[in-house]
């Protein structure tokens, strides 16, 4: 990044400082005239959206820890000490919590619009990759976030969580016991947890760069999913998309204003406002919603894999369960050699955009089975049964489906440059 | 190396017995090595970290709990807690007895006698973890009030696992029965566990 041409600065100091350091060189080419496409709907306000809420976590975060006690005795009073008497705490507890669940909601719109437009395709994969790291950062951070009010949802969580990791073969019970730092989930683990959940989102942020970086050596993708050929594709960053990216994010706070000050505890549990005990385990443990379908593909597999009418099983229910969850992430690492089709765009791809919206209309109903207990039905029909097929389709989607369009789907003619796009639905509005 | 060490084409001169890719062979070696003694060292001074996260001495210490079980009925269950962990105490009825022996063992799912589950002549009392071998939620079943699933032992409520009266899994998701913990009979009313 240490580039060779400068920009000129009329102001003296900076132009000094540029001289030594060029920070200025660099935000102008990378933030100021940046070519960016001229053709973005909203749905590229999300990366954006999601940068602010990290940074407004770990601002929150770092103000509740000088409150928060790490310790099985003091964790759960010290989060009501911070809601009640610590000044302005309820405003920064509420909204930590809430900017968890939001700083998802911006995530998986990202990731949604990323699959639509095909923005993991050539040369955007480490782009992309890198985002899906990023997102099992957040996944770890979140959970382990969660642990620290020490509440029953809290425990419960962590032990299931933490258990999934005994399935493992030979070493699993010893790397739970490892990660519990004991024999249950209990004050070495709750510490742990802290520490890595203060450390975490400052490595999201460094991947954050990376990912940011990655961006601006491609550049973006757009909705047309067409490379910008020159200048009449582009516009400059800035004034254009700062401010776009500003009202968008406006637009969003104002919703989650609305849950931080009139709905704080919506999208938490009630359990969670009860103290963790480990003789009482709730009725119906149930993660945060934004784990909701991976919890559901977990639950999914109720059955061992070995030979038939036998003792033999090679994958029990167990690991079968923590295989389908973790592989439902694994693919959207390789999703760029899954999806070779030439069209980036769904616009231009209808059979993928099918495909697509069942994928979406599937994780949703994989989020509702996950919220529900495990032996529900629903309209007569076993959410087991549904949430088996479910993650049949998730799996099939991408192992199937996107190979089998590869070879098979023709596509609509792609317009031959944003330029024209642009124009040409101008001129249908006029 | 600079273009005047070479004479001829690979031959290294001024390196005195050495050609040139006997040299390139030393420095290959030279460089595994060192690189292997890095990757090693950087492992062993790792351990410390990793093992660091590992139960403590003194977590490891509290590894025995003694229960007195003189006051505790026919039919009744108590629950102790042994390493943080829940533990079942359960005097059993003869029924009970009776029905975790009639079982067929090819019913099961994790084969065990119940006989393999208790100590000998003291059949009455059952001593297992009370955590369920699925994701380790707690099963209920320990109160009269609490449902014991379909088969008059433990039934877990977070994925639905029922257990027998011998703890050992019957139905659902759980792969294993629930574990006996080590324990021993100090005397008729008293069981140290661990």
């Amino acid at each position: 990044m240490g580039s060779s041409e400068r920009a000129t600065f009329n102001n003296k100091v900076v132009s000094w400082i540029d001289e030594r350091l060029p920070v200025f060189t660099l935000m102008q080419k990378e933030y100021g005239v940046f070519p960016t496409p001229r053709n973005f709907n909203y749905f590229w306000n999300f990366g954006a959206i999601a940068m602010f809420m990290l940074i407004a976590m770990i601002a929150t975060g770092i103000f509740l820890a000088m409150n928060y006690t790490a310790h099985v005795d003091m964790a759960f009073d010290s989060v009501e000490r911070i809601d009640r008497d610590v000044n302005w705490g309820w405003l920064l507890r509420d909204i930590h919590m809430n900017g968890a669940s939001f700083f998802f909601i911006a995530v998986y719109i990202h990731i949604f619009r990323g699959l639509y437009y095909g923005s993991y395709k050539k040369p955007r994969e480490i782009l992309w990759i890198l985002g899906v790291v990023i997102f099992l950062l957040m996944m770890a951070t979140a959970f382990m976030g969660y642990v620290l009010p020490w509440g029953q949802m809290s425990y419960w969580g962590a032990t299931v969580i933490t258990n999934l990791f005994s399935a493992i073969p030979l070493v699993g019970d010893g790397i739970v016991k490892w990660l519990w730092g004991g024999f249950a989930v209990d004050n070495p683990t709750l510490n742990r947890f802290f520490a890595l959940h203060y450390l975490l989102p400052f490595v999201i942020f460094a991947v954050v760069f990376l990912h940011v970086w990655a961006l601006h050596v491609s550049g973006s993708n757009n909705p047309t999913g067409i490379e910008p050929k020159g200048k009449q594709d582009t516009l400059p960053f800035h004034p254009y998309y700062t401010m776009k990216d500003t009202f968008g994010l406006l637009v969003y706070l104002v919703i989650f204003c609305a849950f931080v000050f009139y709905a704080p505890d919506y999208l938490g549990h009630p359990d969670n406002y009860r103290e963790a005990n480990a003789l009482v385990t709730p009725a119906h443990i149930v993660p945060e919603w934004y784990f909701l379908p991976f919890y559901a593909m977990l639950r999914a597999i109720t059955f061992d894999v070995g030979i038939p009418g036998t003792d033999i099983v090679f994958i029990s229910a167990k690991l079968g369960g923590v295989i389908a969850m973790f592989g439902s992430i694994a693919l959207l690492f390789v999703l760029p050699w899954l999806d070779t089709h030439p069209i980036r765009s769904a616009r231009y791809r209808p059979q993928f955009r099918l495909f697509l919206m069942i994928f979406l209309a599937a994780f949703v109903v994989l989020g509702y089975v996950g919220s529900q207990p495990a032996d529900a039905a629903l309209a007569g029909v076993p959410l087991q049964v549904i949430g088996l097929l479910g993650t049949a389709y998730y799996y099939a989607f991408f192992l199937v489906v996107l190979p089998w369009l590869n070879k098979t789907e023709k596509g609509k003619d792609v317009p031959k440059s944003i330029y024209d796009a642009v124009m040409a639905a101008e001129g249908k509005k006029k | 190396m600079t273009a005047g060490s070479k004479s001829q084409a690979g031959i290294v001169t001024g390196q005195v017995g050495h050609s040139a890719d006997d040299g390139a062979t030393r420095r290959d070696f030279l460089f595994l090595t060192a690189g292997s003694f890095g990757a090693v060292g950087a492992g062993i001074a790792a351990w410390p970290l990793v093992h660091s996260m590992n139960p403590a001495k003194d977590t490891l210490a509290l590894s025995t709990t003694e229960v007195d079980i003189s006051k505790i009925e026919k039919g009744q269950s108590i629950t102790v807690m042994w390493q943080g962990k829940p533990v079942f105490v359960r005097h059993r009825t003869e029924d009970e007895i009776d029905q975790a022996r009639k079982v067929d063992l090819s019913a099961l799912g994790d084969k065990q006698e119940d006989t393999a589950r208790v100590k000998k002549d003291r059949e009455a009392w059952l001593v297992v973890v009370g955590i369920c071998t699925h994701l380790g939620c707690v099963p209920v079943g320990q109160k009269p009030s609490e449902s014991r699933g379909d088969f008059g032992g433990w039934f877990c409520p977070c994925h639905g696992s029922h257990y027998d009266t011998s703890g050992r899994i019957r139905k659902g998701p759980a792969p294993k029965n629930l574990a006996v913990p080590p324990y021993e009979f100090l005397s008729d009313t008293l069981i140290k566990i661990g």
